[in-house]
This record gives structure tokens, C-alpha cells and sequence, in this order.
């Protein structure tokens, strides 16, 4: 079933005009972006800078509107921000007057849940990312890896039906980032949802996706949708040597550099 | 939960761990109190030497005995309390009108630009400047000593209060609204809590101004407090009494900026 459809989405903006001076001209962010993601589908977004993946997860999280086109969530169109998505961001942005608990009721009170389920909701979900014990710690007494792992704690409890992921690994050490992963995709299997994640690294888009779409820049356009045969993320421990993921790897490189090469020339 | 179980360990460390930790405290204490002790010392022992003249500087111990007069007499008392009223009066009343006012300033973004630079123009002029008109439009009463203290004490919590909320995170701000939460909500559970440090800076400032502002007022024109004291105790040559009247100043001093470090520390904890 389909959750998320792009339907031709397209984003201008007035922008000033490096060549006439006090100008305004017209910018293309994305154009006719169209693609759909499926109920429980874990999708990844991969594109040079200037893609305009912020501009469509803006869009996506319903903080503007499109230009042309539009976005549906279960067939519905987005009108605004919603408890139906939930966003985390590559700089946490957990509020830090608040502990990593409070943190998570933020959301729970936002959605409306009853004070009572607090408590247990932010424990589960404390645990789930294997947090439990550093409830009470305020973001500035934690490490960039549990920050991001409270942000991604906060995003689940209240309950999003799509977890929209903004490089949520890309400020962390390389380590961490592939704990971090292969964590991800154990709460994608618990938890069933469906996952958006941009990205600028292709292994992360090759590992986490089912499907990686592959954007150009300037405008921003899909330019393929590369399936990903893997299926044993969890049980293979270097997937990352398998020959399909290489194979996988490879034709998204290809992919991305040959646009960086017709941008060059133009 | 955490601290509990932490100190409850700090408690049974060894008696060793214990004495080491008496020793750091009483270093420390030596470290922040020597240089005082040996001022004061000098302090004692220069006009009894007679190298400077005791009659303008009399030894400490003479004022110490002055003071302690003073205190006695309950005529320091008087002096200190309308001063600390005055000046509470005059910043406790900036602080009611320019938080509020910050806070609606900074969130407009038409209102600060407009607004910015003639605040800066009043927060640059000194307020001891205005005094004189002060007293003429005021007259010498409370009223005109109150209102400087007003005046100077507006001006930076004002202008830290707008820029902190201007200053806000705006990833914050994002976050909060994806989660869908309304205008007045976002204000009071993002935009005023991540607000609160830099504003404690403009109320800090403000603390040390009230005083500063308030002394040299009374000088000019008051029957009562610190600063009338000083001047009148100068006039009639009481010169211990005046230095007595100085210390109570640097005491009252320091009592405000303890204070509000204090508060300002509790507010701030959830930082590094």
C-alpha cells in the first residue's frame, strides 16, 4: 500500500539576483519530484548538495507548501505540520533545558497523550533505544551518539506513522554511525514504520534503503529509483563485502557522478 | 535519582578520600582569601606607621569600631534600608516591564528592527547624565531616585531579552513545529526557556548598575541611604563613619551579584 506519493511536486523561490542588482529572480528547488513510498517501505534519499532534499522534507513535514504538485499521506493531502511525521534532525535538536524524559514527553504532550502514559511510553521508548538509564540527563551530559538516539526516541513515542530522517548520522564518528545504522534497522523491523531518510553517503543510502532514490541537483529531479536486493541486514555482519551491495553501491555512484559531470559542463 | 546514589557512594568513600577533600576546601579558602587579608592588613598597618596620613585613612580596626557603632545605633540600618528599598523598588520594576516588553519586541521582527537602534541610543546614554533632569521634571524626592533606577536598569535586560529570543535556535523552533504546536504554546515551551540565560545577563547587568546608579543619586540629592551618608559623613569630617559607609556599599555589592548568580545559576543548570 502506499503511504507517501510526491505527486510532480515542484518549489520555486524569489531569490536576489547575483547579476542585477536588487533583483529578484525565480529558483527552481525541486522540480516534478514524483514518487511514491510504500506502508512499512524503509526508503533513502541520496543527492549532491544543492538537490534540494531540505526544501522537499520541509515540504514533506508541511512547514511550506509546493510550488506545483502536491504530497499525500495515505491519500490525504498535506496541509501543514502533524503528529503523523515525525523529523529528526542531523543536530538533534532536543530542546536542552529539558532531560532526555522531558524531551520525549514534548512530543507526547503535543500530540495530546494523557499525562499518566508519560511515564511509560518515554520508558519504553528510552529503552528501545537503549537509553533507560540516562532518562534524567540533560542533552549537554550526553554524547552526540545517545543525543541522537533521544531524538530518534522522541520521534517514536508519539507515534508517527513515517519517521522522516534528515542525515541523522552524519555530525556522529564513524563508529557510532554504524552502531547507529544497524540499531536503525532493528526499530524499523520492531516497530514496522515507514522510513525516509535523506543522506548525503552512499553506503548509508545502500544500507539502510530497500530503495534508494537518487536526486541531481539544481533543479532537484529524481533521477533513478535503484531497488536494493538485500535482504539480511541484521544477520549478514559484513553486508558491506557482499557482491549485490557492491554491485547495489556501485550503480548509485555511477549514478550520482554522472550528473556532477553534466553540471560541470554547463 | 542519579545524584542520590551519587552521593550516597561519596559518603561511604574512605576517611582518607575525606580528609583529602578537607584539605582541597581549606586551600581553596586560603587561595580566595589571602590577597583580601593582606589588603586589609596594610590597610591596619599603613596609618599606624604613618605612612599614609590616618586622619584620611584611619586603620581598618578604627572603622571596623565605627561600623560596629553604626550598627548599634540602628543609624545604618536606616541608611542601608532606603537604600536596598530604592533600589529593589527601581529594579524589580525594570525587570516587570522590561522582560515582557523584550519579549514582544524580539518576537516581532519589524518592532525590533524599528525599535533597535533608539534602545541603543538610551541604553548608551549614561544614565547618571540624566540625573539633573531627572530632578528637575522628578524634584529630589523618591519618586526621581526610583525612576533612574528604573531608567538605568530597563535598557539592558530590554536588549538582552530581545536579542536572546531573536537568538533562539531556530532548528528549535523548526522541531517544535513539526510537531504541530501552536503559536502560544512554541512561545512559552521554546522561545521563553531557551530565552532565559541571556536575559539573566541583562538582569545581572542591571543588578550592578541599580546599585552604582542609586549611590551616586543619593549623593546629589537625598536625606537618606548609602550615598547621603557617605557625603554628609564626609562633610562633617566623620572620616571612619565614611569608611564605614563605603564598606556597607561594597557589601551590599556583593550581596546583589551573589544573589542573582544565584538565581541565575538555578535557572541555568541545564547547561555546561
Amino acid at each position: 500500500m502506499e503511504k507517501i506519493k510526491f505527486e510532480r511536486v515542484t518549489k520555486k523561490f524569489l531569490i536576489r539576483d547575483d547579476q542585477k542588482k536588487g533583483a529578484l529572480r525565480e529558483f527552481t528547488a525541486i522540480q516534478d519530484i514524483d514518487f511514491s513510498v510504500k506502508e512499512g517501505e524503509f526508503i533513502t534519499l541520496v543527492g549532491p548538495s544543492g538537490c534540494g532534499k531540505s526544501t522537499l522534507l520541509d515540504l514533506l513535514m508541511g512547514l511550506s507548501r509546493p510550488t506545483k504538485g502536491r504530497i499525500l499521506i495515505d491519500g490525504r493531502e498535506i496541509d501543514g505540520p502533524g503528529l503523523d511525521r515525525g523529523i529528526v534532525f542531523q543536530q538533534y535538536a532536543l530542546f536542552p533545558w529539558k532531560t532526555a524524559r522531558g524531551n520525549i514527553e514534548f512530543g507526547l504532550e503535543a500530540k495530546g497523550i494523557p499525562k499518566s502514559e508519560w511515564k511509560e511510553r518515554a520508558d519504553h521508548y528510552l529503552d528501545l533505544v537503549g537509553l533507560k538509564k540516562f532518562a534524567d540527563r540533560y542533552p549537554h551530559e550526553l554524547s552526540g551518539g545517545m543525543k541522537q538516539r533521544v531524538a530518534i526516541a522522541r520521534s517514536l513515542a508519539f507515534n508517527p506513522e513515517v519517521l522522516v530522517m534528515d542525515e541523522p548520522f552524519a555530525a556522529l564518528d564513524a563508529q557510532t554511525r554504524e552502531t547507529l545504522q544497524a540499531e536503525l534497522l532493528r526499530i524499523w523491523e520492531k516497530t514496522g514504520k515507514t522510513i525516509l531518510f535523506v543522506t548525503h553517503g552512499i553506503d548509508e543510502a545502500v544500507y539502510l534503503g530497500q530503495r534508494v532514490v537518487v536526486l541531481t541537483a539544481n533543479p532537484g529531479t529524481v533521477k533513478k529509483i535503484v531497488d536494493i536486493p538485500l535482504k539480511n541486514w541484521l544477520e549478514d555482519a559484513d553486508i558491506k563485502s557482499n557482491p549485490k551491495f557492491v554491485e547495489a553501491r556501485h550503480e548509485v555512484w555511477s549514478l550520482l557522478h554522472e550528473s556532477e559531470f553534466i553540471g560541470a559542463n554547463i | 535519582m542519579v545524584s542520590i546514589k551519587k552521593s550516597v557512594g561519596y559518603i561511604k568513600k574512605s576517611k582518607l578520600h575525606k580528609q583529602d577533600s578537607q584539605l582541597h576546601f581549606l586551600t581553596k579558602l586560603f587561595k580566595s582569601s589571602i590577597v583580601i587579608i593582606l589588603f586589609l592588613f596594610i590597610w591596619e598597618f599603613a596609618p599606624k606607621l604613618g605612612i599614609v596620613e590616618a586622619t584620611f585613612l584611619p586603620p581598618f580596626s578604627d572603622v571596623v569600631n565605627a561600623w560596629w557603632e553604626l550598627i548599634k545605633s540602628g543609624e545604618l540600618w536606616f541608611h542601608f534600608k532606603s537604600s536596598i528599598l530604592r533600589s529593589l523598588f527601581g529594579f524589580l520594576l525594570a525587570l516587570a516591564i522590561a522582560i515582557p516588553l523584550g519579549l514582544i519586541i524580539g518576537w516581532y521582527p519589524l518592532m525590533r528592527d524599528l525599535l533597535t537602534p533608539i534602545l541603543e541610543l538610551f541604553r548608551n546614554t549614561a544614565a547618571l547624565a540624566l540625573l539633573p533632569v531627572f530632578i528637575l521634571i522628578l524634584g529630589i524626592g523618591e519618586l526621581s531616585k526610583v525612576s533612574i533606577i528604573l531608567f538605568a536598569c530597563t535598557w539592558p535586560v530590554l536588549l538582552n531579552t530581545i536579542s536572546a529570543v531573536k537568538n533562539v535556535d531556530p532548528l528549535l523552533i523548526k522541531s517544535a513545529r513539526s510537531m504541530n504546536i501552536s503559536s502560544i504554546k512554541l512561545f512559552y515551551k521554546v522561545i521563553l526557556p531557551a530565552s532565559v540565560p541571556t536575559i539573566f545577563t541583562g538582569v545581572r547587568m542591571a543588578g550592578t548598575g541599580a546599585i552604582l546608579v542609586l549611590i551616586a543619586a543619593e549623593m546629589v540629592g537625598a536625606k537618606a541611604g548609602l550615598g547621603y551618608f557617605i557625603t554628609y559623613t564626609q562633610y562633617n569630617f566623620l572620616i571612619p563613619e565614611m569608611y564605614a559607609g563605603i564598606l556597607t556599599i561594597s557589601i551590599l555589592g556583593l550581596i546583589i551579584n551573589y544573589g542573582l548568580s544565584s538565581i541565575e545559576n538555578y535557572f541555568s543548570r541545564w547547561k555546561q
